[in-house]
C-alpha cells in the first residue's frame, strides 16, 4: 500500500489512531486493537479520518450555520448526500461478493429494496392515525378496503424489530437462494442471470395490489421516525450522520473481512476455484456466508435509505436498477473496497447533475461508463490513481 | 393479449354489421330504383298489416307494443321496414295517424310501398320508443328476418332471439326451423327453440331442449341451466321436477367439460404462440453463448430494432406504395434481417471481441450498448409505443370452436418460426460457416489450430444470432405493440430457455422455448402471471441441480469453464 504520497494529510481529529506505543501497554486488549490498525497504514487511516471529519462534522456544521450566511451548506443536499452515503454502503456490498469473489450479482436492488420495505412499514406504522383516512391502518389499506393489517405487517410498529426485519429478510432471501444457487455450482453468468430474473420476478410481485405492500405507489407519506419528524431538517441532518457513521463502520469491518484468512480465501474462490477445491476447501459455504452478508449490508442501506427519500417502490426493484450498482463498482474499480465507495460516489454525482441538466444525454453517459468501464478501465478509477501513485513513487505494491 | 382482443371485436363486428345496415333502405331504394308504380298506400294484401302499422304510431306505448306483437303473429315480412325504421326513430306520424318512413337522405317514405311522399317534416310527429317497446320490438324484427332471403340476415335474426326469447314464438320457430335449410342457422334456431321449450308443461320436451342445450356448448345458456337446479332461500329446489334437475346437472358438467377444453386449447396455442417468438430470441443467444460463453445483454434490442425496423418499412409503403401494401413484410423480413446483422456484426468488432474471457464485463458492456440503443431509438422514433399494421392477409383468424379463435397472424408466426428454424439448422448443419461454428463451440483452441479463424467464426454467428432475433421482432410487430423498451422482456426469458436447453443445440433450444412458453400460459390460469414466474424460475434452478448441461447436453469432451 502506498503511504508516502498520502502522509503530510491534516491531523486527524476524531478517530482512534493512538501511537504504537499506548497500545503496547494495554496487553490482550491491545492485540484486538492492533489487529484493528493494521488493517490500515497510518496515511490511509489519516485520509479516512479526514472523510469522517468532512462528512460528520464540516458539512453539518456548515448546514447549520444560518441561512444568509455565505458558508452556508444548503439543506436540499444533506438528503442528497445521504443517499449517496446509502448508495456507497451498497457498492461496498456488490464490491464484497463481486471484487471478491467473483459472483456478479445483478439482483441486489431486491435486497436494497426489502430493507427500505421493512423501514418503509415501520414508518407507515409510525403515521398512526395522521393519515388521509384517519384510520389506525395504512392509508393504502383503507383504499384497497382492507379491514384489518395482514399478518406479516404485525410488530413493525416496534422499530427495533422493523431494523432487526430489515436486516433479516433480505438475508433470509439470499441465504436459501444462495444455498440452492451454489450447491448446484450455478456460477458465472448463469448465476448473474438467475439473480436477474429473481429481482424481475419479485418486481412483479411487488407490484400487485394483493401483495399487501402498497402495489405500484408502494409506501410513502411518512411523519416521523422515534417521534422525530422527518420534514424537519435537524431529522435529516441527523440521519445523514448515521448515514455516514454506519458507511464508515462497515467500510472497516468489510475491510477487516477481506484481509482475514476468509478473505484470502474468497479470492481463491475468485480467481481458481477448481484449484481451491483440490486443496480440500469447499467454497459452497464461503461463498455464501459472504453473499448472504453482502445482501444484509444492502438491506441496512436500504433502511437508511427510505427515511431520507420519504418513499419505497417497486421500481427500485427493476433489473435496470441493480445493474448500475454493478457499474459503480465497476467504475470505481472492483476488487478495492475504496474504489467502490469512490464509483458510488462518482456515479450517483455525475447521474444527479446529469440528469438534470441533460436528461437526454443520461442514458447516453450511463451506457458510455458500461463501455469504457469495461474496455479500458478493468480496474477501474482506484486502479488508474493507485497506477499513477504507482509509477510516481516507483514502487509496486500487492 | 390485447391485439387478441382487439381482433375478436373485429370478427364480431365483421359479422355484425349485416345486423345493423338498414335493410330497410335496401328495399326502398331497390324499389325507388326500379320504378315501381307507387299507388298511394297498401298493397292488396295490406288490407289488415296497413291497419297493425298505423297502430305503430299510437299514443300511449302499450298500444305500440300491442300493435308490434299483433305484426309479429301476422309474421308478414312486409311490415319489416317500419319496424325497423320504429326502432331507429326514423318513423314518422302525420295527423292521420298514418305512418311514414324517413329515409337516410332525409326523404320520407310511404310505410308499406315504399314510395315516395313530398310532405313537410315539421307536421309530423315522431313516436316516442323506450327500453319496454325495444324490447318487445327486437324479437318480432328477429323473427321476420328469419324469412329473409339472405343467409346472413337469418342467422344474425336466430342468434337475437336465442339471447331474447319469447315463448308465444314457439310455432314460429319451429316452421322456422322445418323450412331452414343452412345448417349453420338451423343449429341455432334449435337452441332458440329448446330455450324455450325449457319452460314447456310437457316433461319430454324439456328434457330434450335441456339435452339439446347441453349439447350445443352455447355457453351464453349457463344461467338458464343454472336456474333449474338452483335452490330457494329455505334449501328446496327451485325446480320439482328431479329429473329435469339432473339433466340440467348433466348439461352443466357437459359445459364444464366445454369451457375446459376451450380454456386449454386457448392456452396450448398461446403457449405455442409465445414459446415461438421466445424461439428466435433465444435462438441466437444460445448459439453466441455456446460459442463465445457470452451473454449479450443488447441482444432483446435487436429484437426491438427488428420491429422498428417492420414499423419504418410498414410506413414507407404505406406512404408511397399503398397498393403494394399487403406485401411489405416480404421487404420487412429482409430490411429487419439486414440492420440487425450490421448491427451485430459491429458489437462484436467494436466491443465484444476485446473482452473475450471476460464474460461478466461483456454482461455489463452489452448492457451499455442496450441503454444507447434504446435512448437513441427512443429519441428517433419517440418514447410512445408505435403500431403496426398487419396486411389484410393476418388480420382475422379462424374460430375453431365456439369462442376460440385462432388469430392469422399468431399462426403465420409459428409458421415463419418454424420456417427460420429449418434454415438455421441447415446453415449450421450443411455449410462450412456452420461446420466452422461447430468446431470453434466445441473446442476454440483446436479449432484454430485447424486454421479456423475463430475471430471471423466469432464475427458472423454473432451477426447471424443479431440477424435471427431481428426477424422475432418482425414478429413481435404483428402482434403487439413496438416500444423502445421491447427487448427489455424477453432477454431474461431468452436466457432461461438456453439454460433448460443447453448450449449449442438447436433441439435443445427449440424444446426449451417452447416449453418455457407453454408452462407459462398453462400456469397463469392456475396461479396468476406473477406466481407463475415465480415458479419457473425456481423450477429452473431446481432444473439446474439436477442437469447443469441443460436438456440436450452436447457429447464429447467439453473443457469446464
Amino acid at each position: 500500500m502506498v503511504s508516502s504520497s498520502l502522509s503530510e494529510t491534516s491531523p486527524e481529529p476524531l478517530v482512534a489512531d493512538p501511537p504504537a506505543q499506548q497500545t503496547e501497554q494495554h496487553g490482550q486488549a491491545g492485540s484486538v486493537l492492533t489487529t484493528f490498525l493494521r488493517l490500515h497504514t497510518r496515511g490511509e487511516w489519516s485520509l479516512i479520518g479526514l472523510f469522517l471529519f468532512l462528512g460528520a462534522v464540516v458539512i453539518p456544521g456548515l448546514n447549520l450555520l444560518p441561512a444568509d450566511s455565505a458558508f452556508h451548506f444548503p439543506d436540499y443536499l444533506i438528503p442528497l448526500l445521504g443517499k449517496f452515503m446509502c448508495y456507497a454502503l451498497v457498492a461496498l456490498a456488490v464490491d464484497l461478493i463481486w471484487g471478491y469473489a467473483g459472483i456478479l450479482s445483478l439482483g441486489h436492488g431486491v435486497f436494497f429494496a426489502l430493507g427500505g420495505y421493512a423501514m418503509g412499514m415501520h414508518l407507515m406504522r409510525a403515521i398512526g392515525t395522521e393519515g388521509v383516512y384517519r384510520s389506525e391502518l395504512p392509508d393504502f389499506m383503507v383504499f384497497l378496503d382492507w379491514k384489518e393489517l395482514p399478518w406479516y405487517w404485525y410488530g413493525f410498529s416496534n422499530f427495533g424489530f422493523a431494523l432487526g426485519m430489515a436486516l433479516f429478510v433480505p438475508g433470509i432471501l439470499a441465504y436459501i437462494f444462495g444455498f440452492f444457487a451454489f450447491r448446484s455450482r450455478i456460477r458465472g453468468v448463469y448465476f448473474s442471470i438467475i439473480t436477474q430474473a429473481m429481482t424481475y420476478a419479485l418486481m412483479l410481485l411487488f407490484f400487485r395490489n394483493d401483495t399487501g405492500f402498497g402495489g405500484n405507489n408502494g409506501l410513502t407519506d411518512f411523519k416521523r421516525l422515534l417521534g422525530f419528524s422527518l420534514q424537519e431538517p435537524t431529522t435529516k441532518l441527523g440521519l445523514y450522520v448515521t448515514s455516514v457513521v454506519v458507511l464508515l463502520l462497515a467500510y472497516l469491518a468489510c475491510r477487516y473481512l477481506v484481509t482475514s484468512k476468509l478473505g484470502r480465501v474468497l479470492m481463491a474462490v475468485r480467481d481458481a476455484e477448481s484449484r481451491l477445491m483440490f486443496c480440500g476447501y469447499n467454497p459452497h459455504g464461503y461463498k455464501l456466508f459472504l453473499w448472504t452478508l453482502s445482501a444484509v449490508l444492502c438491506g441496512l442501506a436500504g433502511a437508511l435509505y427510505v427515511p431520507q427519500v420519504g418513499i419505497i417502490n417497486p421500481s427500485e426493484m427493476q433489473p435496470a436498477n441493480s445493474i448500475e450498482m454493478a457499474i459503480w463498482v465497476a467504475v470505481g474499480g472492483r476488487g478495492t473496497l475504496s474504489g467502490a465507495l469512490l464509483g458510488a460516489f462518482l456515479v450517483n454525482g455525475v447521474k444527479s447533475w446529469c440528469t438534470a441538466a441533460f436528461p437526454y444525454l443520461w442514458l447516453y453517459i450511463l451506457g458510455a461508463m458500461f463501455i469504457v468501464a469495461t474496455l479500458f478501465l478493468p480496474r477501474g478509477v482506484a486502479g488508474l490513481l493507485r497506477r499513477q501513485a504507482d509509477s510516481r513513487t516507483g514502487e509496486t505494491t500487492g | 393479449m390485447k391485439s387478441d382482443r382487439e381482433l375478436r371485436q373485429r370478427i364480431e363486428t365483421e359479422r355484425n354489421p349485416l345486423l345493423s345496415i338498414p335493410i330497410s333502405l335496401l328495399f326502398l331504394s331497390l324499389i325507388l330504383l326500379l320504378g315501381l308504380p307507387s299507388p298511394p298506400r297498401a298493397s292488396a294484401a295490406g288490407g289488415d298489416l296497413a291497419s297493425l302499422l298505423q297502430g305503430l304510431g299510437a299514443k300511449s306505448r302499450r298500444d305500440v307494443r300491442q300493435a308490434i306483437t299483433a305484426l309479429g303473429t301476422l309474421n308478414d315480412p312486409a311490415a319489416l321496414p317500419a319496424l325497423e325504421a320504429l326502432g331507429d326513430r326514423r318513423l314518422r306520424i302525420d295527423k292521420a295517424g298514418l305512418v311514414y318512413i324517413k329515409g337516410e337522405d332525409g326523404s320520407l317514405h310511404d310505410a308499406l310501398s315504399g314510395a315516395t311522399v313530398a310532405l313537410d317534416e315539421a307536421s309530423l310527429r315522431t313516436p316516442r320508443i323506450n327500453n319496454a317497446v325495444r324490447r318487445t320490438l327486437r324479437p318480432v324484427i328477429a323473427q321476420l328476418q328469419l324469412s329473409s332471403l339472405d343467409v346472413a340476415v337469418r342467422l344474425a335474426a336466430a342468434e337475437e332471439l336465442t339471447k331474447r326469447p319469447r315463448p308465444e314464438m314457439m310455432d314460429i320457430l319451429q316452421a322456422a326451423l322445418d323450412r331452414e335449410i343452412e345448417a349453420a342457422v338451423r343449429d341455432i334456431l334449435a337452441v332458440a327453440l329448446a330455450q324455450m321449450q325449457l319452460q314447456s308443461e310437457d316433461q319430454t320436451v324439456r328434457l330434450a331442449a335441456i339435452r339439446m342445450i347441453g349439447e350445443s356448448g352455447n355457453l351464453g345458456l349457463r344461467p338458464q341451466l343454472e336456474a333449474l337446479v338452483a335452490t330457494n332461500e329455505d334449501g328446496s329446489f327451485a325446480e320439482d321436477d328431479p329429473e329435469v334437475r339432473a339433466a340440467a346437472e348433466a348439461a352443466l358438467s357437459s359445459f364444464e367439460r366445454t369451457q375446459f377444453l376451450i380454456n386449454s386449447l386457448g392456452n396450448l396455442f398461446y403457449g405455442a404462440s409465445l414459446g415461438s417468438v421466445l424461439l428466435l430470441a433465444a435462438l441466437g443467444l444460445g448459439i453466441t453463448f455456446g460459442l463465445m460463453g457470452v451473454i449479450n445483454m443488447a441482444h432483446g434490442e435487436m429484437l426491438m430494432l427488428g420491429a422498428y425496423a417492420s414499423y419504418v418499412v410498414q410506413g414507407i409503403f404505406q406512404e408511397s406504395f399503398p397498393a403494394w401494401f399487403d406485401w411489405y413484410l416480404a421487404v420487412a423480413i429482409p430490411a429487419a434481417f439486414g440492420v440487425c446483422l450490421l448491427t451485430g456484426m459491429i458489437l462484436e468488432r467494436g466491443v465484444i471481441r476485446f473482452l473475450y474471457g471476460r464474460p461478466l464485463e461483456t454482461l455489463l458492456a452489452t448492457w451499455g450498448i442496450s441503454l444507447v440503443l434504446i435512448q437513441s431509438v427512443r429519441l428517433i422514433f419517440g418514447a410512445q409505443n408505435v403500431q403496426v399494421a398487419n396486411p389484410a392477409w393476418l388480420s382475422g383468424g379462424i374460430e375453431v370452436l365456439y369462442g376460440v379463435v385462432l388469430p392469422y397472424s399468431r399462426l403465420a408466426i409459428i409458421l415463419f418460426v418454424a420456417l427460420v428454424v429449418g434454415l438455421v439448422w441447415l446453415i449450421l448443419q450443411r455449410t462450412r460457416l456452420g461446420l466452422q461454428v461447430r468446431a470453434v463451440t466445441q473446442n476454440r483452441p483446436m479449432a484454430s489450430c485447424m486454421g479456423i479463424s475463430a475471430g471471423r467464426v466469432d464475427m458472423w454467428t454473432f451477426g447471424l444470432g443479431s440477424g435471427i432475433a431481428g426477424l422475432g421482432g418482425v414478429a413481435l410487430s404483428q402482434i403487439g405493440n413496438v416500444g423502445p423498451e421491447l427487448g427489455r422482456l424477453y432477454i431474461v426469458d431468452s436466457f432461461m430457455v438456453v439454460v433448460l436447453g443447453g448450449v449449442g443445440n438447436i433441439a435443445g433450444t427449440v424444446v426449451g422455448a417452447l416449453s418455457l412458453g407453454l408452462v407459462n400460459k398453462l400456469l397463469e390460469p392456475v396461479a396468476g402471471a406473477v406466481l407463475g414466474k415465480i415458479g419457473v424460475l425456481i423450477f429452473i434452478i431446481l432444473f439446474i441441480q439436477q442437469r447443469p448441461q441443460g436438456l440436450f447436453a452436447l457429447k464429447g469432451r467439453l473443457a469446464e469453464s
